[in-house]
């Protein structure tokens, strides 16, 4: 029976995850590596590019210090923002709560650059605020690009995540903490320093690191806006691309030194959050008071003000699409219609069945893979399964552009070639997005308890049988759940699919960056306005799957 | 069905630690067996090992003449009950109890008569199309039990079945369980630290402690006749106390400072002068009112609880014990007050002075 057991269905499953693994992301990585040391026209070994990014004169190190500088001051914009709004959302009685929530969530579901690129159509050089601001005052407002554009940007983008973490931690915080709290005289103001925000450090620190990974990594921000503001993801698109010439393999080191650095951090925001951690579940959750007329006043315009001037620039991009337009796209004119629409349809067509067929077929394998994976690490932990889990973690802390150029280093020579067609998209996706949908899975299926699946075997159930009849449905509405939300980053993943499409493989949010790029500002909003409607679309459907009104991210 | 099991020299070990050392014990055909004692002393893992969710480090497990020890859980013909239900939450009550009937590949309308039957057994039919999550716990119990007796187990396995329940509805489900197990003459394992249901179900109870078992025996036998120190403090309640065996006429008597409790049914071990345990009950003493017969002590504490009163005794030689009283209509013995008490000699245990041994024939 040893033997039997040892050759059963989960081990050729285990081998199988691990083959791929090795295969589609082990490989890649390698050969990242390997290029980064390699010089491009003799193959010999050199430390040459990782000198020349670091050098004093015409180096990139600056590019760096530039992604740490906006990264640091968007996420302590968000956690400034996103901390108080979680909390007087908490504490307070705020009229149309569910609609807020479903508002703020929205606000983080749209296509990173987007943001930025309503931004730039509102205040940029030749804005709609710039120029009436012009017209009525004759004041010039200070430029939007560069660090300001992108931080504005981001911060706008980033802090539901923040909200969504904390008001998480805040449900778990029982109302007999706070009353205790106030009956030894500590209350207010003084309460939210001593006790809230202590209770909810562990999460408080956890959307930080993530706010701060996404700003490092984001790459369509500072492209759209950030211009002389170089960051270093936008290099290594630019290295490949070769706006200035490109170089792979410099593009290379510059991605092996992008690793190292969001690994450290990773591991320090670990080392710090275990000091942390500590488990809460509330009895009593917190009941919400109604504040006094001044402070109801103030609250209601703190979270939806922040509402509005985060989503309002996407409105006004709905807004900007049904403009009439010159032929050649860039030149408003009177009127509104569907023109614009119109124009983009034999492009948007093929775009909408991309993204369906690319990521829908990422999505599939995510969910397939991430049950699967799960299962191997709560039920049968061992040492090619812990392997398989830590490489489906690896992700976590690699840069989309990074897993871009792994991908075409992987995947454009030798026996098996996938650049250009859907699959080295898909491959990339299901990557970028594995260690969420799996993180999420191992959470639900850890609800489990085993003995309903020995149950089953008691019943002559077999393996297999068991898992497709019993664990299978009961984590897949904890995991369809996770999906939904998996599938909002997948329609609007930038930062790998833009060096990886083709003309056959252009998606929605693709096709409204190329329209972006190529300046036909009315058609690129008629396209986002598709791609915001999806989202929307699926946030309705996700509000109708998950029973509890509570969206996770 | 009416399997007996066999176990021989079954060994259990994670890793280095051993949890079960070497155990062997014949469970009869259609016999309700109980595995009890404290947590931790390895009878959920004989269980699981019985039931194959658990590997077996050693030892040959039987069914009959049916060896199992590498045989898969589903292919055993085992029914299971666990200490949570484990019912399938996205199943109707009906789905749970024929989950089992289905793997069998039986045609419809046997699954649809047999699932019928259990539903009615366990008096669940009304609620055959709802989902377990709205029925209350002992109804999702009754559940559990229809599921596992559906498929006809050779042998039905239950862990710690009842311990999720409330007092009152535990002694209801103990009994609809012991009825169904009389009415179809199965073979039971049943897992429990929780010595009065143990008694109240079984036919015979295995008393474990640290992977070993330290007697089997009935309910009866285990109470008045305990293997050894543990059994007797494990099984009820019970006064230890150190005392010496004196010479008293032609036997032996133990020695309770002065008044002596003569015994006649030692074993041939007991030997004059030696130091012994004795397993006094609270029932075993009877206080007296015959002046200076039996052992003197003070009353520290009384608790009236209705048939019973029980009083805390601080023997003259320092000792304090335990005694119950049938209740009595005039006044309870005050606290403070000196009383004489004589001892039931013929139903206290004797153990040698490591406890491990009985020294009663």
């Amino acid at each position: 029976m040893r033997k039997a057991r040892k050759w059963d269905m989960w081990v050729l499953i285990s081998i199988g995850l691990l083959g791929a693994y090795i295969l589609f992301m082990l490989y890649p990585m390698i050969k990242l590596l390997i290029n980064s040391v390699r010089d491009e026209n003799t193959g010999a070994l050199t430390l040459r590019y990782f000198q020349r990014f670091f050098d004093k004169d015409h180096g990139y190190a600056y590019t760096l210090i530039n992604s740490f500088k906006v990264s640091i001051a968007a996420t302590a914009v968000t956690l400034l923002i996103g901390v108080p709004m979680a909390y007087l959302y908490s504490m307070y009685e705020v009229r149309g709560r569910n609609f807020l929530m479903v508002m703020i969530v929205l606000c983080s579901m749209s296509a990173p650059f987007l943001g930025a690129y309503s931004w730039v159509l509102l205040l940029g050089r030749a804005g709609a605020i710039t120029k009436l601001i012009k017209a009525w005052f004759g004041v010039r407002l200070p430029s939007i690009y560069g660090f300001g554009g992108i931080l504005l940007a981001l911060s706008t983008k980033l802090f539901p995540l923040v909200f969504m973490y904390v008001n998480g931690a805040l449900k778990n915080v029982d109302n007999s903490l706070l009353e205790a709290s106030s009956n030894m005289g500590c209350k207010g103001i003084k309460r939210f320093f001593k006790v809230v925000i202590p209770l909810c450090m562990p999460s408080i620190l956890a959307a930080g690191l993530m706010v701060f990974m996404r700003s490092l990594a984001d790459f369509g921000t500072p492209r759209m806006i950030g211009e002389g503001y170089m960051t270093f993801p936008v290099v290594i698109y630019q290295q490949y691309v070769g706006e200035v010439g490109t170089n792979y393999n410099f593009a290379a080191a510059i991605a092996v030194i992008a690793v190292v650095i969001t690994a450290v951090i990773f591991l320090l925001q670990k080392w710090s959050s275990n000091r942390f951690a500590f488990t809460m579940n509330a009895l009593h959750p917190i009941e919400r008071r109604k504040a006094g007329k001044v402070g109801n006043f103030f609250i209601h315009l703190f979270l939806y003000g922040m509402v509005v001037i985060s989503y309002a620039p996407q409105l006004f991009l709905v807004y900007y699409s049904f403009h009439n337009v010159s032929r050649t796209g860039n030149i408003i004119k009177k009127g509104y219609s569907f023109m614009n629409y119109q124009t983009v349809w034999p492009d948007l067509g093929p775009a909408i069945w991309n993204t369906f067929r690319i990521c829908g077929g990422a999505l599939i394998i995510i969910i397939i893979m991430a049950m699967l994976i799960s299962y191997l690490v709560v039920r049968r932990r061992n040492l090619v399964n812990n392997v398989i889990d830590t490489m489906s973690m690896i992700p976590y802390i690699i840069p989309g552009a990074v897993i871009g150029i792994a991908m075409i280093m992987g995947f454009n020579s030798g026996s098996l070639v996938l650049t250009g067609t859907a699959w080295i998209m898909v491959v990339a996706m299901c990557i970028r997005r594995m260690p969420y949908t799996v993180r999420s899975s191992v959470a639900v299926l850890q609800q489990i308890p085993i003995t309903v699946e020995e149950a089953a075997a008691s019943l002559g159930a077999s393996k297999f049988k068991t898992f497709w009849k019993i664990t299978i449905p009961m984590m897949i509405n904890g995991v369809a759940a996770g999906a939904i939300m998996t599938w909002v980053t997948l329609i609007t993943e930038l930062s790998s699919s833009v060096m990886l499409y083709s003309y056959k493989t252009i998606t929605l949010n693709l096709l409204v960056y190329v329209l972006v790029v190529g300046g036909t500002d009315a058609r690129a909003c008629a396209a986002s306005t598709i791609l915001t409607l999806f989202t929307i679309i699926t946030l309705v459907i996700y509000m109708k799957v998950a029973k509890n009104k509570e969206i996770s991210m | 069905m009416n399997v007996e099991i066999k176990i021989n020299h079954a060994l259990k070990k994670y890793g280095e630690n051993v949890i079960i050392p070497d155990l062997s014990v014949d469970i009869k055909p259609g016999e309700f067996f109980t595995l009890l004692g404290p947590s931790g002393c390895g009878k959920t893992t004989l269980l699981r090992m019985i039931a194959g969710f658990n590997s077996i480090e050693g030892g040959d497990f039987y069914f009959g003449d049916r060896r199992i020890n590498d045989l898969d859980p589903s292919k055993r013909n085992i029914g299971m009950v666990f200490q949570n239900y484990a019912i399938f939450p996205h199943l109707t009550v009906k789905k749970n109890v024929a989950f089992g009937l289905q793997n069998r590949k039986l045609p419809k309308d046997k699954i649809e008569t047999q699932t019928e039957k259990f539903l009615n057994m366990m008096k669940i039919k009304e609620y055959q199309d709802r989902l377990p999550d709205r029925l209350s716990g002992g109804q999702q119990q009754r559940v559990a039990l229809a599921r596992a007796l559906a498929i006809e187990p050779d042998v039905l396995l239950m862990d710690e079945p009842l311990s999720n329940l409330d007092a009152k509805l535990r002694v209801e489900m103990r009994e609809v369980i012991k009825e169904i197990q009389n009415e179809l003459g199965i073979t039971t394992v049943y897992v429990t630290h929780d010595q009065e249901e143990a008694m109240a179900v079984s036919d015979r109870i295995a008393v474990m402690s640290a992977g070993v078992i330290q007697q089997i025996g009935t309910p009866k036998m285990l109470y008045q006749r305990p293997a050894n120190l543990f059994v007797s403090t494990f099984i009820g309640r019970t006064n230890v106390l150190e005392k010496k065996l004196v010479r008293s006429g032609n036997g032996l008597a133990v020695d309770f400072g002065g008044y002596q409790v003569p015994m006649n049914n030692l074993s041939g071990e007991a030997v004059e002068g030696q130091t012994v345990q004795a397993s006094v009950r609270p029932e075993e003493f009877v206080i007296t009112d015959k002046g200076d017969v039996g052992v003197e002590g003070k009353v520290e504490f009384s608790t009236f609880l209705g048939l019973n009163t029980h009083y805390l005794v601080r023997l003259a030689s320092g000792e304090r014990v335990e005694i119950i009283q049938e209740s009595r209509i005039d006044d309870i013995l005050e606290k403070g007050s000196t009383v004489r008490m004589t001892v039931k000699g013929e139903k206290i245990n004797i153990f040698t002075q490591d406890g491990s041994k009985s020294l009663i024939a």
